[in-house]
């Protein structure tokens, strides 16, 4: 996978470089760039989605008002306006303009259908649960992927290599919505274990959050079956992948030195294998952070977690457009975010990867 | 002419062999070939049984229904043979639809270099940040997705990205091969050169990435139509899961026929096409097979 498309360093280039001219050639203010310049990218979507679609949604809400409560149309406008944060009296660019700024000062506008809730402080108020739930579940499927996987490579062409990648490539490909269906329906219903009823939202009822033990396990109890989901749906993909890194660092000759050297195979596996073979994985981690916070709108949906994810599915539904609009630009933005460190993650582990030649 | 027909069927033969060398991808490819031929042929002799009959609700699988009935006392049977067509025909938009994208731009950005790539690179960068599924749910409210190759040609639009990116470092490797280099030393032209060159040397990634795209077409449509956000009409196995869901199937009884059959038939449409590549992998890339 080598490539001559990236030019070798030019020797004769200006001797000495400029502290200016080397920031702005470095590595991590081109990182910064690409992830603002895709921000700016999504956001402008967003609002040109909700302005210029045929049936774009502010238009439709005034029609709404109209028709509804018998407003007159300027003030139908204006109730849109404020809901929306948009000024629909100014020119287009300028209305953009006023919307950017707002977006920097954390103003996504109001709820449609709840009047008088800020979008972000219903963010504020579900986010907390999807980190929680997601969070914990990468961990555990990040965590046993990378053991199973390693022991995999170690016993590959075994029996239990061969039923493991049978039962890894099962579980991913089932959609984690199904596989949510049926645990449901064999946990909760058929076989009884978890009443369904009594784990959906995210709190049971009187419970408070505080930092007490009933609260975290009652955090837990409710966030149980989502989590369950998320690792079985994803511990298939940790699982192969570190394994065939896995397979490829033992043929590397610093594994090979480390053999002849005598040293004990426990340290041999730990040290030189296993942490030279996860040290990409954690890139795909932090990849995966930023996907799963999107994934997770079918998982809680499913169970009743209140969730960021909840929240969208039900904005859509009921077309509360901007409380729609909001959370999808937080998810946007919580895979930018995810992504700028994993290519910092990345670099950091891997200098060359910071010189341009990735390829 | 009957001569070029006996070729046919000898290489197709040929190649049906070679795909039997691995035993778990001839399985998956014989199922998928199953499931085409139920979801194309099958309607022909199974009617779709849309008459109410209160009497026959939730029966569980007998001679007269083999896999029981719904909440309707309709017959499940037929609408899994019925209701596969409209899943697969999404799948197959969208998987060519990104396949071709990812292909020819992914040549162009390898083969071009400069300019040109970093663009195509940038735009697959940005493409591939938007999650798929919230931008999705989001465009349901607002353009109607009822059109199955509407349907298919928006998830296809979306779901290129990470097979350019797969496409663009296979181009960039063989644009050092050897017999690029002698096609472009004779001066065949570019067109030449990736057509006949670098394409059919990547037919294996082609051919894997389009099932993995079908089988990520199939994961949001049928995500989509179960959460009530795309309006089918008729029958479908999302529609099915999605009526069975809402109704509250799971919680009766004897239900279990109706929600399972649906899930059924997905999980083993996605599970088949996914093992079928591990085949298709040795029919297209010749040095797989001498290690078999």
């Amino acid at each position: 996978m080598t490539t001559v498309t990236t030019p070798l360093p030019d020797l004769h280039e200006k001797p000495v470089e400029s502290s200016a001219h080397r920031f702005f050639h470095s590595y991590l203010f081109q990182k910064t760039l690409k992830a603002l310049f895709t921000a700016w990218v999504v956001i402008t979507l967003t609002f040109f989605l909700i302005r210029l679609l045929p049936s774009n949604p502010v238009e439709l809400f005034i029609q709404d008002l109209m028709v509804q409560y018998g407003m007159p149309y300027h003030e139908a406008r204006d109730q849109a306006a404020a809901l929306f944060a948009i000024d629909l009296s100014r020119p287009l660019p300028l209305q953009y303009l006023d919307y950017m700024d707002g977006l920097l000062h954390g103003d996504l506008g109001t709820s449609i259908l709840s009047p008088g809730t800020s979008v972000s402080s219903i963010i504020l108020r579900f986010l907390p649960w999807t980190i929680f739930s997601v969070g914990i579940a990468l961990m555990l499927s990040f965590t046993f992927g990378i053991m199973l996987g390693l022991f995999m490579a170690y016993h590959r062409e075994g029996v239990m290599d061969h039923i493991l990648t049978v039962l890894a490539s099962i579980l991913s490909s089932i959609p984690n919505y199904i596989l949510g269906i049926l645990l449901i329906i064999f946990l909760g219903v058929r076989w009884g274990i978890i009443s369904v009823a009594a784990t959906r939202g995210t709190l049971s009822p009187g419970v408070e959050p505080s930092l007490s033990i009933e609260f975290f396990k009652d955090a837990l109890f409710h966030a149980a079956l989502p989590i369950t989901t998320y690792v079985l749906t994803t511990i298939g993909s940790w699982m192969l992948t570190m394994k065939s890194s896995t397979i490829s660092v033992l043929e590397e000759d610093y594994v090979t030195v480390a053999k002849a050297k005598g040293l004990k195979e426990g340290r041999i596996t730990s040290t030189y294998v296993g942490r030279n073979a996860a040290l990409p994985m954690f890139t795909l981690l932090t990849i995966a952070i930023g996907f799963v916070v999107g994934g997770s709108v079918l998982i809680e949906t499913i169970f009743q977690y209140q969730g960021i994810g909840y929240i969208l599915l039900q904005s859509v539904n009921k077309r509360d457009y901007t409380v729609m609009q909001g959370v999808f630009l937080v998810i946007t933005m919580s895979v930018i975010v995810a992504n700028f460190f994993a290519d910092i993650l990345y670099s950091w582990l891997d200098p060359r990867i910071k010189l341009g030649r990735q390829e | 002419m009957g001569s070029a027909l006996l070729g046919a069927v000898r290489s197709l033969g040929a190649t049906l062999r070679i795909m039997s060398y691995n035993k778990v991808g001839f399985a998956g490819f014989i199922a998928v070939m199953l499931i085409l031929f139920m979801a194309f042929v099958g309607p022909f002799f199974v009617p779709l049984d849309t008459v109410t009959k209160v009497d026959q609700i939730y029966q569980p699988p007998n001679a007269e229904h083999w896999l029981g009935t719904d909440h309707q006392g309709r017959d499940i049977f037929s609408q899994i043979v019925n209701g596969g067509k409209d899943v697969i025909i999404v799948a197959v938009v969208a998987g060519a639809l990104s396949t071709l994208i990812a292909v020819t731009f992914g040549t162009l950005a390898g083969f071009a270099g400069g300019r040109t790539d970093s663009v195509i690179v940038s735009i697959t960068d940005i493409v591939l940040t938007i999650p798929q599924l919230p931008l999705l749910l989001v465009l349901a409210a607002l353009i109607k997705l009822n059109n199955i190759f509407f349907l298919g040609i928006i998830l296809g639009a979306l779901g290129w990205p990470s097979l350019l990116r797969a496409v663009r470092s296979q181009a960039l490797s063989l644009k050092q091969r050897d017999f690029v280099e002698a096609a472009r030393a004779l001066d065949l032209g570019t067109m030449h050169i990736i057509f006949r060159e670098i394409v059919p040397n990547m037919m294996t990634y082609i051919i894997i990435s389009f099932a993995l795209a079908m089988t990520g077409a199939i994961y949001a449509q049928v995500a989509l139509v179960l959460f009530g956000l795309v309006p089918f009409s008729g029958s479908n196995w999302g529609v099915m899961l999605s009526l069975a869901w809402v109704r509250g199937a799971i919680y009766f009884k004897d239900s279990i026929w109706y929600i399972m059959m649906p899930v059924a038939a997905i999980v083993i449409l996605q599970l088949s096409i996914v093992t079928m590549t591990r085949s298709l992998e040795l029919v297209f890339n010749p040095r797989l097979r001498s290690g078999e």
